[in-house]
């Protein structure tokens, strides 16, 4: 394959970008790059190439294509297909600062924030910030992301340090100091691991009963089990994509206990024998990013690991925190979930075979090994196990992360987030964000166990519960998460790609136009159940569910339903 | 290869280990409809217009890819399956212009009784054809994202690299990098995505013309089949014409070698002569 470049060259700027990156080139200029097997290796770079050159820019321009395309020797039609993927990647922008106000519906009650002036002006969904919204993302060519908000860094703790375990350490041990990590514990569970041996710790992992934090609930010691036992060149990931709205729990844990992140991952990979390890990281997470990268540099600098960990981040994308996205985005391609089977064990990231976890999974594990795993299935309830992080937001006193033992319930977490704000009284609870299900007063009752939640028809998700007042107006809420998922969606397959705009063009018309509520319902059913059914993944699968339970509960539509 | 036998409808089908789900289907006399599926290139697992209900599988599965697992019990007509692919058909219609898709497709939407004026809302049906040249035309109001030609000029077939899925979600459509003009591409016009476009997308500038003029009369045309000239590897051209005039050139889909395949010359050649003539 011979390649034709773009004609336009790229600025001094975005040159020395990418060769900071990828090395000073070898050979080839003019308009066919040349390249063997080597160079074409090198794809999986094409995302961190990207980013330099936004870095760089401001903007992806055709000049800074055409030097990646040569560089790493990809077509430019597939780097731009690559590129216009991502939200954060400004492919043909004007170049210069962009500012990104949220304007997600949990921090919807407070407004969106103030954007500086000149600047180029994206409003986003989610910032993964709802505890100190409302919130703005800005970049700044040469100086790349900051994050304006309300508040401080990390999570402020509301609740008692000693009733904490996951939580431990944030806001309490400095995050930039491997020493203070030492210091508190830190490695010991990897030095234990190691004493045990493998098998031991999964046998440790399946008596702890501990399940997946990332939504789908996966037993962990069967899917560390089975990556153990695949042949092959293994790589472990963890997953800190973290994008549903109302959801922040990760970003806290990566920004101020970065450490714990870093020795969980290391502990996966000595557990499956994997040498390689990735944390992919949200892109709208610059300070996680910069404090994962200066741990896994400090742990390394200390031979503490065995395992080469890189730090990966994305670029705005919710649909790569999906497993098989996020292979194909590691990979240098667009962030496209793959049909299942075959599964991450067998067949993951560069068809290697790949262990994934969320962010909070990987830190509980440590706990799993601290305490052993006969003691942590002694907390929580007997289906579901341990301690769990919650992020309350929206209409409270103290919105936050919160670390309660499994069989807490809504109205436990209401209590602890200091009530519905300013005294009003509730109008409803979103449990799980966007993908989520919405609940009145009595859903409040229900404990929030993977068994109770799934019998009263609710979902713990990632952990969000986002609290409205009574005097909220649903419609716009409903509205903006029916837009979350049309504008989120890869595109790929034809339920989700057009069924996410016909959801959204169906309660537009309904609110519109009250009287035809009867006929946009029944339409938005017959679409739920073909996006259910017939989607290739778990975005397609629950962007019904939030606008069905509205209507369900007479959030919305209720006069005329 | 050993057999596997799966139970289809109530009936039992035995098949090569290794036959998808509609393979059987098609073994027995019966199908489905299918849009992204094209024989000649790896499922793509987009369109979703396939898929039908296996036993024990959550969701319902997509026939085109779905490979047959002994003792597997597929259904492919409960209102479920039925439901699912009229609705996609349904989105599908009410989304881009379907006007030229392949007839066996209309045939399946005419089967489950779509009905897409039920969806109606943002649509790219309307948008200007791209007209780059002589050769051949990129009518993408009628572009359902199938993947196929993206698939055939890149690793599939044609290892060219000119297209590319760019945006997402809605936005998503087929382009090539920076959205340049076609002659401005790496594209070497081959024609190989038109062959696999099923849709009517993208087609020759002279069927193109033909179909918007009305004058397009599949019922007067005859096909010709014979060995390319201009080089020595031999492929074989259909020559299509009408009352006498060359209106295509394909290249059939089941020979061994070169799948449908051609390149400029083959596919081409011959409108330049067109031009000559007129
Ligand atoms: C649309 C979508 C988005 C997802 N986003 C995330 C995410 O941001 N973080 C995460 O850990 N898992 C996410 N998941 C779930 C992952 O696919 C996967 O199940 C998870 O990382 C496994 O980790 P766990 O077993 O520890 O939960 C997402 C799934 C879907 C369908
Ligand atoms: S369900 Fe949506 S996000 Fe998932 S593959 Fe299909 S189009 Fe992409
Ligand atoms: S004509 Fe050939 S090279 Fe051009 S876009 Fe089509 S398949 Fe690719
Ligand atoms: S142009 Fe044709 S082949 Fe290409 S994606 Fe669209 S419908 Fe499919
Ligand atoms: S940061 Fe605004 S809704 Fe989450
Ligand atoms: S034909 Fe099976 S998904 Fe398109």
């Amino acid at each position: 394959m011979d390649l034709r470049l773009l004609s336009e060259r790229p600025s001094a700027e975005e040159r020395s970008a990418v060769d900071a990156l990828l090395g000073s080139p070898e050979r080839g200029d003019g308009r066919v790059a040349v390249g063997g097997h080597a160079v074409r290796a090198r794809r999986h770079l094409l995302l961190p190439a990207l980013h330099a050159l936004q870095d760089a820019a401001g903007a992806i321009t055709r000049g800074g294509v055409a030097y990646i395309s040569e560089r790493l020797s990809i077509p430019p039609t597939d780097v731009f297909g690559v590129a216009s993927f991502y939200e954060l990647f400004e492919v043909d922008g004007p170049g210069g600062v962009t500012e990104r106000p949220c304007d997600d519906i949990a921090c919807m009650g407070r407004g969106v924030a103030p954007v500086g002036a000149g600047t180029h002006v994206e409003p986003s969904a989610c910032l993964g910030q709802c505890d100190r919204g409302p919130a703005v993302l800005r970049h700044e060519p040469g100086r790349g992301y900051t994050v304006r908000t309300g508040g401080a860094i990390g999570g402020p703790i509301h609740q008692p340090r000693s009733q904490l375990r996951l939580l431990r350490r944030v806001g309490a041990v400095d995050p930039t100091s491997l020493d203070a990590y030492l210091d508190s514990g830190g490695f010991e569970a990897l030095a234990k691991a190691k004493a045990m041996g493998g098998e031991a710790v999964i046998a440790e992992l399946e008596a702890s009963g501990l399940r997946g934090r990332g939504g789908a609930a996966f037993p962990v010691g069967r899917k560390w089990d089975g990556v153990r036992r695949a042949a092959g060149d293994k790589v472990v990931i963890a997953n800190g994509d973290e994008s549903e709205p109302g959801t922040f729990k990760d970003r806290v844990v990566m920004e101020d206990d970065p450490f714990a992140v870093v020795e969980a991952l290391a502990l996966f990979g000595f557990v499956t024998g994997a040498k390689e390890g990735f944390i992919y990281v949200r892109g709208e997470y610059p300070t996680a990013a910069a404090r994962l990268e200066a741990a896994v540099a400090a742990a390394g600098e200390r031979g503490l690991l065995d395992l080469a960990i890189e730090v990966r981040r994305g670029a705005g994308a919710y649909i790569c925190g999906e497993e098989t996205a996020l292979f194909a985005s590691i990979e240098g391609f667009r962030g496209e979930p793959r049909q299942k089977p075959p599964f991450p064990n067998e067949a993951g990231v560069f068809g290697r075979p790949t262990g994934i976890n969320n962010i909070e999974t990987l830190v509980t594990v440590l706990e799993v090994l601290r305490i052993g795993g006969a003691t942590f299935a002694e907390l929580g309830t007997e289906g579901s196990t341990g301690p769990k992080l919650f992020c309350v937001s929206g209409d409270v006193d103290r919105p936050g992360v919160y670390e309660v033992e499994f069989g807490a319930t809504g109205r436990d977490l209401l209590d602890l987030a200091g009530g519905v704000a300013a005294g009003r009284a509730l109008g409803a609870v979103l449990f799980g964000g966007a993908a989520g299900v919405f609940g009145g007063d009595d859903a409040l009752d229900v404990p929030l166990t993977f068994e109770d939640t799934r019998a009263a028809r609710l979902t713990i998700g990632a952990g969000a519960l986002i609290v409205f007042d009574d005097t909220t107006d649903f419609e716009p809420v409903v509205e903006r998460i029916a837009r979350f998922f049309s504008d989120e969606s890869c595109g790929q397959c034809v339920p989700c790609r057009v069924g996410t705009v016909r959801q959204g063009e169906s309660l537009q018309r309904m609110f519109s136009n009250p009287a035809s509520t009867p006929l946009e319902v029944r339409l938005l059913g017959d679409l739920a159940k073909a996006m259910d059914d017939s989607s290739i993944c778990g975005l397609g699968r629950t962007a019904s569910l939030a606008v069905r339970s509205a209507i369900d509960l007479g959030l919305v539509g209720a006069a005329h339903g | 290869m050993a057999d596997l036998t799966l139970t289809i409808d109530g009936g039992t089908v035995t098949v090569p280990e290794g036959s998808t789900i509609l393979d059987a289907v098609r073994s027995v006399g019966g199908d489905l409809p299918t849009l992204c599926h094209g024989p000649t290139l790896e499922p793509a697992n987009v369109c979703r217009v396939c898929m039908v209900e296996v036993e024990g599988a959550g969701a319902l599965v997509p026939s085109c890819s779905r490979v047959v697992d002994e003792g597997m019990v597929v259904h492919t007509d409960t209102d479920r399956a039925r439901h699912s692919r009229t609705v996609v058909m349904e989105l599908l219609a009410s989304s881009a212009d379907l006007e030229r898709v392949d007839d066996r497709f209309s045939a399946w939407m005419e089967d489950h009784g779509a009905d897409p004026a039920r969806f109606t809302g943002a649509t790219i049906e309307g948008r200007p054809a791209k007209v780059h040249d002589d050769l051949y035309v990129r009518d993408y109001a009628r572009c359902i994202l199938c993947y196929r030609c993206v698939d055939a000029c890149g690793e599939q077939h044609q290892n060219t690299f000119a297209i590319t899925v760019a945006g997402r979600g809605f936005d998503a459509h087929i382009s090539t990098e920076f959205d340049v003009a076609l002659p401005d591409s790496a594209c070497v016009y081959c024609g190989n995505c038109i062959a696999v476009c099923p849709t009517g997308a993208l087609e020759g500038k002279i069927a193109w013309d033909m179909k918007e003029a009305g004058t397009w009369d599949i019922d007067r045309q005859e096909v010709t089949r014979t060995v390319c000239s201009y080089c020595g590897v031999g492929c074989n051209l259909d020559i299509h014409t009408q009352e006498g005039a060359i209106v295509d050139v394909t290249s059939p889909e089941d020979h061994d070698v070169t799948l449908g395949n051609l390149c400029i010359k083959g596919r081409f050649g011959w409108s330049f002569v067109v031009s000559v003539d007129e």
